[in-house]
């Protein structure tokens, strides 16, 4: 570790604890995730970089509740995962949204599950939970297409109303796995600046995976770079950079030598060949 | 929309195209009503026996809805536990096709032991004709649900039941209704074969007594009717399909519009 950001503090949202996941049994069992600890304060975004295979997008699993760890803990809020009321966003890189309804319907999809607002689902789903969807569609750019059918938008377009559907129930963790990863370039940029503007406004504590080192760079406060087989956390580095961030930042000569630092570590990081 | 009309008129010209030579058939070899009758002796037989074959053509239909609405309930749940869960439908599935593959005909007799002969047998037969088509395709419809999508719901912390409900039962919704439209019409021959094998009304029971009394154009008269019910009952159910289940068949959609 490179810094003392794991070191627990009141904030502390996000602990793993010596947490490891394993998939299989006996001698064909594949280690995803070996020993991990991981803290993360409330209100922190942070990013997960490193080569395919690492176990970035186990880790967000596993502090959704979507897998149980092998062994270790995973605490959000203070208490065990899945027993504690945090509400969680999520989005994926694929834009997942429901063919059947339209985007708005989908977008409002957290409202009808989660706590406090699923009680009051029914009863505003006509009127304040509707303006809030068509609100959010308008601040990520998509006025006026909360009537269409998911398939009558393009790629950007859902990805964009997935991070509605991420951030509609005001969540306090937010996890994005991936979610700009199949946009192009320009399309990427600009979600990066909705993302960053989303954040600073309703403050979630955000776990990022993502390819990208600009994008982590330009997103996170917090970068974690892991490495592959068994998945592990081999650094952790502040992201120095003033906010709001802008692209231009990025072709900083400090922001370059940041990426090219975080590049070295993970070829260096890719699994080697080895005798098996 | 051109040719969606061109269609239709073919569609049209077809049927007609298939009566006309049917006629033209039976007169050009002189075909004896006795074998074969000729459509347009079918239609006067089926007007002027139309006050006698009516409350059989009621039965029939009454008989086949109930037997359908039975199966579609039964259908229903048993498709949803087994689609349920993997292992309920990895469990499930070779029993569930060994029942699919029993012919129902053989079944008859056994519900006519067990419950006498008329209306009961005839509905449990409409009902477990209809019920293989609907339980297969829920259960498929069920166990084929995306998990990613299951994974948003997951996310969300969202209860077995809410996900039954918001995404399991709506993506089985297309395979639902394919199944009905293929269910209805197997519900008639249900129908059908137990009146004809037991029972004193029905379309099928009109059939069986015109047979044996040679009366061939009566039987025609009653295929005729079975055939209109049939289509009347398939399109219903198109119809409900297209308007629920829309988006899954969007590409038609675009090609339409």
């Amino acid at each position: 570790m490179t810094s003392d950001s794991n070191a627990r503090t009141d904030d502390t949202f996000i602990e793993l604890e010596n947490v490891t996941l394993a998939y299989g049994r006996g001698e064909r069992q594949v280690v995803a995730l070996g020993e991990t600890n991981l803290r993360v304060d409330q209100g922190d975004f942070v990013a997960l970089v490193g080569p395919s295979g690492c176990g970035k997008s186990t880790i967000l699993k596993l502090v959704t509740g979507l897998i149980t760890a092998t062994s270790g803990y995973v605490y959000v809020a203070g208490r065990e995962v899945g027993a504690e009321p945090v509400r969680v966003g999520m989005a994926f890189q694929n834009p997942t949204m429901l063919p059947w309804l339209t985007v708005r319907d989908n977008v409002m999809m957290p409202l009808k599950i989660v706590p406090p607002f699923r009680q009051e689902y029914q009863s505003k789903k006509k009127t304040e939970f509707r303006d809030r969807a068509d609100a959010l569609l308008k601040e990520v750019g998509l006025a006026g297409f909360g009537d269409k059918h998911p398939w009558q938008l393009s790629g950007g377009m859902l990805q964009r109303a997935s991070l509605c559907r991420a951030l509609i129930h005001e969540p306090q963790l937010l996890m994005l796995d991936e979610p700009f990863g199949a946009l192009d370039q320009f399309t990427r940029e600009e979600l990066w600046a909705v993302m960053q503007e989303l954040w600073l406004k309703l403050k979630p504590t955000v776990l990022l995976v993502t390819h990208d080192l600009k994008e982590a760079g330009y997103l996170a406060n917090r970068i974690c770079v892991m490495r592959s087989r068994p998945g592990q956390i081999i650094d952790d580095a502040a992201v120095p950079f003033a906010r709001p961030r802008t692209i231009d930042m990025s072709y900083t000569p400090e922001f370059v030598s940041m990426t090219q630092r975080l590049r070295e570590l993970i070829v260096s990081a890719r699994p080697v060949r080895e005798t098996v | 929309m051109d040719q969606q009309l061109r269609r239709r008129v073919w569609s049209v010209l077809l049927i007609i195209g298939f009566f006309v030579m049917w006629e033209a058939f039976c007169w050009v070899f002189h075909i004896s009503d006795i074998v074969l009758p000729k459509p347009s002796q079918i239609v006067v037989t089926l007007v002027q026996r139309f006050p006698a074959l009516w409350p059989h053509a009621v039965q029939t239909l009454y008989t086949t809805l109930v037997g359908f609405a039975f199966g579609i309930v039964a259908g229903v749940l048993l498709g949803v536990m087994i689609g349920s869960s993997r292992l309920a439908y990895d469990v499930a599935y070779p029993l569930l096709i060994g029942f699919a593959s029993i012919p129902k005909v053989a079944v008859v007799p056994i519900f006519v032991l067990w419950f006498g002969s008329g209306a009961v047998p005839a509905i449990l037969t409409a009902m477990i004709m209809s019920l293989f088509p609907i339980v297969v395709n829920v259960a498929t419809g069920l166990a084929t649900t995306e998990p990613e999508l299951e994974d948003v719901m997951k996310a969300l912390r969202a209860t077995k039941l809410d996900i039954l409900w918001n995404v399991g039962l709506p993506r089985t919704m297309p395979y639902f209704f394919a199944s009905l439209k293929v269910a209805v019409t197997l519900a008639f021959v249900g129908t059908v074969i137990s009146e004809t094998v037991a029972s004193n009304r029905g379309i099928g029971n009109v059939m069986m007594i015109a047979s044996s009394n040679f009366d061939v154009p009566l039987v025609f008269a009653g295929l005729i009717i079975l055939a209109i019910m049939g289509v009347a009952l398939y399109a219903v159910f198109s119809l409900i399909e297209a308007r629920i289940t829309g988006w899954a068949h969007r590409k038609d959609e675009f090609a339409m519009g």
